[in-house]
């Protein structure tokens, strides 16, 4: 690292997202397992806080972002309330989705956040669509587009892919290799030589970068996303980066090798390593622990006051299905 | 008023729409040499590549990405060739565009129109002939349209262009052809039932190309004094249960007719209402006319066996009368 050049006020920043994820995840986690407040299953990316931080950083607030079940941590990176995104986790009023989407179905179109998605996969093609949306109406816009590991071996990988190379499209491709998909070692069930060398297969320019360093993520996303808003073509970046805990809150992990996440959590926790690079160009302890403390309080105030909001209202059950059509055969 | 075919009165309908919003655009296979039923012909000469793109044979990507462009502001047309590739993209179309609107509560809308031809043609057997229309009113969120006349082709492709949920728009293969007139300055109300004829003795329910086999029907039957109501749905969601409803009560005698086949048909969701609302009243006067539970053959003998003809709607009703 060269110091001389280094951007400490981007540096904090991302330092301060990446605390700030954690701290939702963790209040989130609480929320689930201690309170039972979160019904239903949520994904944390624990050990994955670089690559949103780091992907997310150069985007402006009308660039979009399509992103999986994985994904409280882009959708805070991309600049959604997390008050409405804790009150989306508990489904209650006032959800990022009026409660009727879930942690699996965030999404906050008032940041052009256009959804994570329940379906491994699925918005790699939606992604590729709403690039070849912003290019049909003449925008400046760049689609960012975040899958996992896994999703590299479903049908729309290859579909979304090739489509974004044929019309040319301003997007760019984030595979969040976190190693694991579910239970599984993702390599035991890839073929070939991994997502990168499938992506430069079909014609896209690629890059394979730690994913647990923030600081090369952001050099990196923003060069590239510079490139493509300027008329270039799609990209693909190959994030390697490490799933701390398990597939749900709920799973144990007890999969894995003994040893190896807790030797992931010593040595390449992506926050302890922004940490000693801040340290290293000066930045205080107490600067340091201030922003943790910070991203905590405003975290657990986060889970209190969506804790103490309402369900939704009864009659939302039945809006926004569609405009036409009665959802209730009884109500004929 | 003009005389014009199924497949013209769509383009019309198309290109009519492409020159009033320039965020209608169509994909698919095949469009920039008009798609394989010529449905699309001369529409790139007028719009361009942009705007009435040639997909890869993507079908996933094609339903995926068209969904995406709609959540960032256009309007797009969906082509899927044969309604039976549409099932290469059923995550996409039931999972994800079916979905949106409410998963993400009310912040994002799907105007999408997704056109599948469907039905019998000619020997083109079990994966080019299905009429899996009864499977989409099955999936909240979208509309279902069949439509049976040039008319129809041009006013509810129209209505279901401008209307912004997603439309799976079902036109019959067999019809491309089928000459009518066409009023452009009529409108279609989606979820409005057209009575095709008029009649005091029996109800025909039926839609797409089945419809007209309906309203054949309807006419040997006049010769022998039975009056049959024939009401065709065009659109099976919404449908229009009044005007079913209203027939049923005035003549106490039902027969739904569809192509596709019967078990589990929408013509079984026609009688449950009928039945929940004026059931006594029909003294199980009732028949459904749909497909055997079998798959469609090549040969035409066979291919046959899988027809709803109707010849077979005329039985059907003289049996009622009895
Ligand atoms: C099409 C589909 N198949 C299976 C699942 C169940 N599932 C949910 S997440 C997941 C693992 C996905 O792995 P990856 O893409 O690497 O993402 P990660 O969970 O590691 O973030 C699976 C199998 C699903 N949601 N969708
Ligand atoms: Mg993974």
């Amino acid at each position: 690292m060269n110091q001389a050049n280094f951007d400490r006020e981007r540096g904090v920043k991302l330092l301060t997202t990446m605390e700030r994820i954690r701290a939702f995840e963790e209040n989130a986690v609480l929320a689930a397992e201690r309170d039972k407040l979160v019904l239903g299953a949520i994904h944390p990316s624990f050990g994955q806080e670089a690559a949103a931080a780091g992907v997310l950083w150069p985007l402006r607030t009308d660039d979009y972002l399509i992103s999986t079940h994985r994904g409280h941590g882009h959708t805070l990176a991309k600049g959604a309330d997390p008050i409405a995104m804790m009150r989306e986790l508990l489904g209650r009023e006032g959800g990022c989705c009026g409660g009727k989407g879930g942690s699996m179905h965030i999404a906050d179109f008032n940041v052009n956040m256009l959804g994570a998605n329940g379906v491994v996969g699925a918005n790699i093609t939606i992604g590729a669509g709403a690039a070849h949306g912003v290019k049909l109406q003449g925008g400046d816009q760049v689609v960012v587009d975040i899958f996992g590991d896994g999703a590299a071996n479903r049908g729309p990988f290859l579909e979304g892919l090739n489509w974004a190379v044929v019309f040319q499209l301003p997007i760019i491709f984030v595979c969040e290799d976190n190693q694991y998909a579910a239970t599984t070692k993702t390599t035991s069930v890839t073929g070939g030589d991994g997502p990168a060398a499938r992506a430069a297969s079909l014609g896209l320019t690629t890059q394979t970068l730690d994913g647990n360093d923030v600081e090369a993520i952001t050099d990196a996303v923003t060069e590239t996303i510079t490139r493509i808003r300027n008329g270039g073509k799609p990209e693909f970046l190959h994030v390697v980066t490490y799933r701390q805990k398990g597939h749900t809150s709920f799973d144990q992990a007890a999969y894995r090798p003994d040893g190896e996440a807790d030797k992931q959590m010593a040595d390449n926790d992506p926050i302890q390593r922004q940490k000693n690079v801040l340290a290293a160009v000066g930045v205080a302890a107490d600067e340091m622990q201030a922003i943790h403390d910070a991203a905590q309080a405003e975290m657990a105030s986060a889970l209190q006051t969506a804790a103490d909001t309402p369900f939704p209202d009864e009659a939302l059950a039945f809006t926004d299905v569609q405009d036409v059509g009665s959802p209730v055969v009884e109500a004929f | 008023m003009a005389v014009m075919n199924y497949s013209d009165a769509a383009r019309k309908a198309v290109r009519e729409a492409m020159r009033a919003d320039d965020a209608v655009w169509c994909v698919g296979e095949d469009l920039g040499r008009g798609g394989v039923f010529g449905q699309y012909r001369g529409l790139q000469d007028e719009f361009g590549p942009a705007r009435i793109a040639d997909a890869p044979i993507s079908e996933a990507a094609i339903m995926g990405a068209a969904f995406g462009a709609a959540m960032v502001g256009t309007r797009p047309i969906v082509e899927m060739r044969f309604s039976d590739f549409a099932l290469c993209a059923v995550d996409e179309l039931v999972n994800q565009i079916a979905k949106a609107r409410y998963m993400f509560g009310g912040q994002s809308r799907a105007p999408m129109v997704i056109r599948q031809p469907m039905g019998m043609w000619r020997s083109s057997a079990a994966q080019h002939s299905q009429s899996l229309e009864s499977w989409y009113t099955h999936a909240p969120g979208l509309i279902v349209i069949c439509p049976s006349t040039p008319q129809d082709n041009y006013s509810l492709l129209k209505a279901a262009i401008e209307c912004d949920d997603p439309v799976v728009y079902f036109e019959h293969k067999n019809m491309w052809g089928l000459d009518g007139d066409v009023d452009t300055a009529e409108a279609a109300v989606i979820g409005e039932a057209r009575t095709r004829t008029h009649g005091d003795d029996v109800t025909i329910v039926s839609w797409s190309q089945t419809a007209n086999f309906a309203v054949e029907a309807a006419e040997t039957l006049a010769g022998e004094g039975i009056g049959a109501q024939v009401v065709d749905l065009r659109s099976l969601w919404p449908w229009d249960k009044n005007a079913v409803l209203d027939s049923v009560n005035k003549t106490g005698r039902l027969i739904v007719a569809h192509e596709s086949v019967a078990v589990g048909g929408f013509g079984a969701e026609v009688v449950a209402i009928v039945s929940e609302k004026v059931g006594a009243a029909l003294h199980g006067r009732v028949r459904r006319l749909g497909a055997p539970r079998a798959l469609i053959a090549y040969a035409p003998n066979l291919e046959n066996k899988m027809r709803v003809t109707a010849e077979m709607i005329v039985d059907a009703a003289r049996d009622l009368m009895q």
